[in-house]
């Protein structure tokens, strides 16, 4: 088995190109910080940006002006308000404008499940008697071939590149994690590439220990990268919680354009990458991170069968 | 104000009256904002069997706080069950498991129709908005659905800039024959609670008023809303918040006041 662990710098100059489709998946849970800041560093351009929920990484990455498209399907900063950067390209088209294509979570879900099975559509029971059909028209209505009545149907998503972030993985891409799962295993399957980073690099045998708990195998995954604490400031369940000052502090900064290329410099651009990034936030908001306590499973018997 | 009764806020009163307008729901579909802390303090009072539901993947979650986010850690510790969001979406709401769908909004007109998505033109909007999230499929897949949201002339408008989730569309007997003929799960919109009172839906599908909360009064309901509002003959008042309810929110859910300031 050859070994598949990479830099994040090399694993993103590989493997994420200009003009591709990339979903950087994780529902407020496991959202790949890391990566999106080293695709920033490395000056990507025209991508399209792909997730149910852009979150603060893709308001500082269309701030930092590498993409020319978003596909969502609820733009808001969790918790917190809206997410300003990106609010300033769709409605004053400042620094320039921004193409949408918007879904709800359903219909996002749906799309990456049709791109991983590899169906031409997914059919589901939403989007009746509202606006969103007219708004993106690659909503569609669609008749049963069995004669009971009309469903809408939403097309397949298939990235270019996926990237998602997980607890531990083996040098291999066998990937596993718990808590939120979200999209991830439908946004990797359905990628043509896949970036997984993960906070701890594990033997192939604790996968094997545990095989419930493995999201997306090895097979599909292009290359590992071991960047703990790269999902700051969403969250790793059982390793860190939700940096929210971070959200709260976003919202201000956000809203001048000035303080946003300044945060870019000093957070992203003149840093060389996680380690140091990790540095600069410091000991004290690190440990503040910490889960209250601990809740560990229970421990299973998966039996042996000679 | 103090933990002890007494003085209340408005934010304070519409939260314990949509948590008790829970009371005997089984499953809730929890949205973001607003709805997150009334259902997680109707789980706490009137609805203790309240299944909790995150369009983040849970069900039967049993926070130990008040979460962030719609998708907070604490949704996960100690739930009944982990989902993917297409198992959530597909077999928990789809199937048609959910009860009641809580909602928020940012305008709403009388037939409880919904627009998250933005103030103006879509192509240019004055306001973008944060779209739909899960909320157009659970306006109508969930068996009912309730909506919390402040009053205003803005908010509460006689026509919607855009149709995130649909309602009762033009009125009930055009919006029931809809829902049958599509095989919707969902009846629609049953409750909607303000910072002034609370509505439920006459049987052409119209909001109407039936209690007022104590220190609002019609004046300002009429103040605050795009059309003439129909008012319950027996028009009722709110009771106030208990102490336990106010200790709950002020204690235990939201100690920094960031859903009561």
């Amino acid at each position: 088995m050859s070994s598949k662990v990479a830099t994040m710098h090399d694993a993103v100059a590989e493997l994420v190109r200009d003009g591709d489709t990339v979903a950087i998946e994780g529902f407020t849970h496991l959202i790949s910080f890391a990566a999106g800041h080293e695709i920033i560093r490395q000056g990507r351009r025209d991508l399209t940006l792909a997730r149910l929920t852009p979150d603060v990484i893709y308001d500082q990455m269309i701030a930092a002006g590498v993409a020319r498209k978003l596909i969502f399907s609820w733009l808001g900063n969790p918790g917190v308000g809206g997410l300003n950067a990106i609010r300033r390209r769709i409605e004053d088209a400042d620094p320039a404008p921004l193409e949408v294509e918007e879904y709800s979570h359903f219909g996002m879900v749906g799309r990456y499940t049709a791109g991983a099975a590899n169906l031409p559509f997914y059919p589901l029971r939403s989007y009746f008697e509202t606006d969103l059909p007219r708004a993106n028209p690659l909503i569609r209505e669609v008749e049963s071939p069995y004669g009971d009545g009309v469903v809408y149907a939403v097309p397949p998503l298939r990235p270019d590149v996926t990237i998602i972030h997980a607890q531990r993985a083996d040098a291999a891409g066998d990937t596993q994690a718990w808590g939120l799962l979200g999209c991830q295993k439908e946004a990797a399957f359905a990628a043509e590439r896949v970036i997984v980073v993960v906070e701890e690099l594990v033997d192939e045998a604790v996968v094997r220990a545990d095989p419930n708990r493995t999201i997306i195998p090895g097979l599909i995954v292009d290359a590992v990268v071991v960047e703990p604490w790269g999902a700051h400031p969403s969250y790793v369940q059982g390793a860190y919680d939700r940096d929210n000052r971070f959200y709260l502090d976003w919202d201000p900064t956000s809203r001048d354009e000035a303080a946003v290329q300044a945060w870019l410099r000093d957070w992203v651009l003149d840093l060389d990458g996680r380690v140091a990034y990790v540095e600069k936030l410091g000991a004290e908001r690190i440990a503040s991170l910490r889960p209250s306590g601990s809740a560990p499973s229970g421990s299973v018997d998966y039996g042996e069968y000679r | 104000m103090n933990a002890a009764g007494g003085a209340f806020s408005k934010s304070e009163m519409m939260i314990v009256a949509a948590a008790r307008e829970l009371a005997g729901q089984h499953v809730c579909f929890v949205g973001v904002g607003l709805p997150n802390i009334a259902v997680n303090l109707a789980k706490r009072t009137v609805a203790p069997e309240l299944e909790l539901v995150y369009e983040a993947g849970v069900f039967g979650a049993r926070p130990a706080r008040l979460p962030l986010s719609i998708g907070d850690p604490t949704i996960v510790t100690g739930a009944t069950a982990v989902t993917s969001m297409y198992e959530l979406f597909s077999f928990y709401l789809q199937g048609g498991l959910i009860d009641v769908g809580f909602l928020g909004a940012a305008q709403i007109d009388r037939f409880g129709n919904i627009n998250t998505t933005v103030i103006g033109d879509y192509d240019h909007p004055k306001t973008r908005l944060p779209g739909s999230g899960g909320a157009c499929e659970i306006a109508i897949n969930a068996r009912q659905v309730f909506v919390i949201m402040r009053q205003s002339k803005r908010s509460f408008v006689e026509t919607i800039d855009f149709r995130t989730s649909p309602g009762n569309l033009g009125g009930a007997e055009n919006a029931a024959r809809i829902r049958r003929e599509q095989g919707w799960l969902g009846r629609g919109p049953s409750v909607v609670v303000t910072d002034l009172g609370i509505y439920h839906f006459d049987d052409d599908g119209e909001m109407r008023l039936d209690s007022l909360h104590p220190g609002a009064t019609l004046e300002a309901v009429r103040e605050t809303i795009g059309w003439e509002p129909r008012v319950a003959p027996d028009l009722a008042t709110t009771p106030e918040p208990t102490a336990v309810e106010l200790g709950l929110i002020r204690v235990e859910l939201d100690p920094e006041g960031a859903y009561t300031k």
